[in-house]
């Protein structure tokens, strides 16, 4: 199950004791099957409390849990006849993406997902699921295939970010990123976009224009991690906590902004007490999504996805009698 | 001999606290690279470039589009458009308020259009001065507006970045401003419109890794901070001093990343040329 989470700690201690008081009557074999029904409610409703009312930063944490399923964990949950596609043709293969084709529902369509390690030494191979622009571009490579072949893509959003490294900026990290979302909204096929983890700036928007955002329940997606926003906002990287709460960037917090499209419920404590249960969450959720852009042509899939993001902004414009601001009084002394 | 004896000491004069803060700001400044002091009126003879060692100096939207534009040419858009604090962040509005005074612009970036050696462009100008010159909705906003006017116009856009990248008090909305301008600018493109970008200091996160990189023709102020992930931040993670000119204009020449570095007194000269090229219209 992985290390438990402070916040799940009378959980676990609640747990121990159900299962010492299960062998002390298996021991002895005196019935305390009353005291034992009691303890199994109580922990019934501490797991509903504690889960139900996770905040934000709890939510950042379950989410970066190293058992919580990944992208290679969800796909033969939800696809058959998986084919990895390798290669950016231009420079080389980054794991921290992992794309093919596949089936779903016996459809085909093209399957793309940033891909952390599910233990150190994966992690180290998969670098830690931050992707170099050869990772944004085998991405972009797989979807333009697949708009030749008018085969609908679903991405998988699980990443801190894109590597901030020397050799992605040599090799033009920005570029690679910007060229996603520029050749992203032409695309004629229907894109589903799954925050599954952790979906943090560029690096997440990169393989995310869709037509529809979809975003589990215990996933974050923002502009920055709560740990840079906090460094960069208050110069404290510790205040991460207050950063999670203030950034709204849990799925309930987005779907209010309007940005995602619909919240996929978690397993209860989250999706890695049972990814199979998850999966087929995962997968009635796509299936709605699928049905919903359908019913679009080719012209019509890529104008909503264009207006979609056309849309996203929270501004207005201040009439000449307004007097609370001052945008028409230049200071000619700046410097 | 005589002389020596009454040579009077030579001291220095130090400036008292007082004094130094009744020196009026701006009248001079002192280069930062080559440490070189100059009258601000003789700086902006020369466009704001070190005369003595070519240092580029970061400019304002005003001065850019002063120094930019045919005299009298342009006129500017959406000059009263403001944000409505998404996240409502603690405290933001007041910063908000704070820049508009300091920069005389509603946000961090100009738009409009105007004449560059008599052709016509819709320009959008970003101020460093403004938030870091970070994009939030309205920054999104505008650019994308000058876009489709410029396709619904069929005249070319040009985009001077100068940014830290996406506006962190305004979350995923800011974070979505990368797809939106993108997007503006692949069905621009599609429709035959040109884009110039030219990348000034700094151009950096969620602009560089938009609309910045999406240029037909990508171009940049020499020394200009270039990149997508903070130099710190990249020394960190890799446990490595990075090389001096990491992340400058010419290091991203060199990488392949942008067709050419102009100095600031070329610019007009240069866009005159790539904007009379593309007015012959090329086969149909």
């Amino acid at each position: 199950m992985g290390p438990e989470l402070d916040f799940e700690k009378p959980i676990l201690e609640l747990q121990e004791k159900i299962s010492e008081l299960k062998k002390f009557m298996n021991e002895k074999g005196i019935d305390l099957s009353d005291e034992l029904n009691h303890l199994q409610e109580r922990l019934a409703d501490l797991e509903k409390d504690t889960y139900g009312s996770m905040t934000p930063w709890e939510r950042v944490r379950v989410a970066r849990k190293l058992n919580r399923p990944t992208t290679l964990d969800y796909i033969p949950l939800l696809f058959t006849d998986f084919i990895e596609c390798h290669g950016d043709r231009l420079y080389g293969d980054d794991s921290a993406i992992v794309s093919g084709i596949a089936k779903f529902h016996g459809r085909p369509v093209t399957v793309i997902g940033e891909q952390r390690g599910r233990d150190t030494k994966e992690n180290i191979m998969r670098n830690f699921g931050s992707p170099h622009p050869e990772g944004y571009r085998k991405a972009l490579r797989l979807m333009k295939q697949a708009d030749k072949f008018h085969r609908p893509i679903i991405t998988f959003i699980d990443t801190k970010g894109a590597f901030p490294g020397k050799a992605a900026e040599e090799r033009g990290q920005s570029e690679a990123i910007a060229r996603n979302l520029f050749e992203m909204s032409g695309l004629s096929v229907p894109v589903i976009s799954v925050v599954i983890g952790e979906g943090a700036s560029g690096g997440a928007l990169a393989i995310g224009v869709g037509n529809q955002i979809l975003m589990l329940e215990n996933a974050w997606y923002s502009v920055i991690s709560p740990e840079g926003a906090a460094a960069l906002l208050w110069k404290d990287a510790g205040k991460a906590e207050e950063a999670a709460k203030t950034m709204k960037i849990t799925g309930s917090d987005l779907k209010k902004l309007g940005i995602i499209d619909k919240l996929i419920p978690e397993v209860l404590g989250g999706a890695h007490h049972d990814p199979k249960k998850q999966a087929a969450f995962i997968d009635q959720a796509l299936i709605e999504s699928f049905e919903e852009l359908s019913q679009l042509t080719a012209d019509q899939i890529r104008n909503q996805r264009l207006a979609k993001y056309r849309a996203i902004g929270n501004y207005e414009t201040v009439q000449e009698n307004q007097t609370n601001h001052s945008i028409f009084s230049y200071s000619s002394d700046r410097q | 001999m005589k002389d020596f004896f009454t040579k009077k000491k030579k001291y220095a004069t130090v400036p008292s606290a007082k004094a130094r803060q009744d020196v009026p700001e701006g009248i001079v400044r002192k280069c930062p690279k080559c440490k070189k002091i100059m009258y601000v009126k003789e700086l902006s003879k020369h466009l704001f470039v070190c005369q003595s060692c070519g240092y580029h100096y970061p400019i304002g939207a005003h001065d850019r589009a002063e120094m930019l534009f045919d005299q009298d040419s342009y006129v500017a858009f959406d000059e009263k458009m403001v944000s409505l604090n998404p996240l409502q962040f603690p405290n933001y509005m007041n910063k908000l308020e704070s820049d508009r005074k300091k920069t005389g612009l509603n946000e961090a970036v100009w738009t409009g259009k105007g004449t560059i050696e008599g052709f016509e462009a819709a320009v959008a100008i970003m101020d460093k001065g403004f938030r870091m010159g970070s994009m939030g909705s309205v920054v999104g906003e505008k650019i994308t507006r000058l876009i489709e006017y410029a396709g619904k116009n069929g005249i070319p856009v040009i985009i001077f970045s100068a940014s830290g990248g996406a506006r962190m008090q305004e979350g995923v909305l800011s974070l979505m401003q990368m797809a939106k301008t993108s997007g503006a600018l692949k069905a621009f493109s599609e429709n035959g419109g040109l884009y110039i970008s030219i990348m000034t200091h700094p151009t950096t996160g969620g602009v560089s890794a938009s609309f910045a990189s999406l240029g037909d023709y990508n171009f940049a102020e020499p020394g200009a901070l270039i990149g997508f992930a903070g130099r710190r931040i990249i020394e960190q993670t890799i446990g490595e001093e990075l090389p001096d000119d990491f992340q400058t204009a010419e290091f991203l020449l060199k990488h392949g990343q942008l067709d050419q570095v102009i100095p600031r007194s070329e610019l007009r000269t240069v866009l005159g040329q790539v904007l009379s090229i593309h007015a012959e219209g090329g086969a149909e």
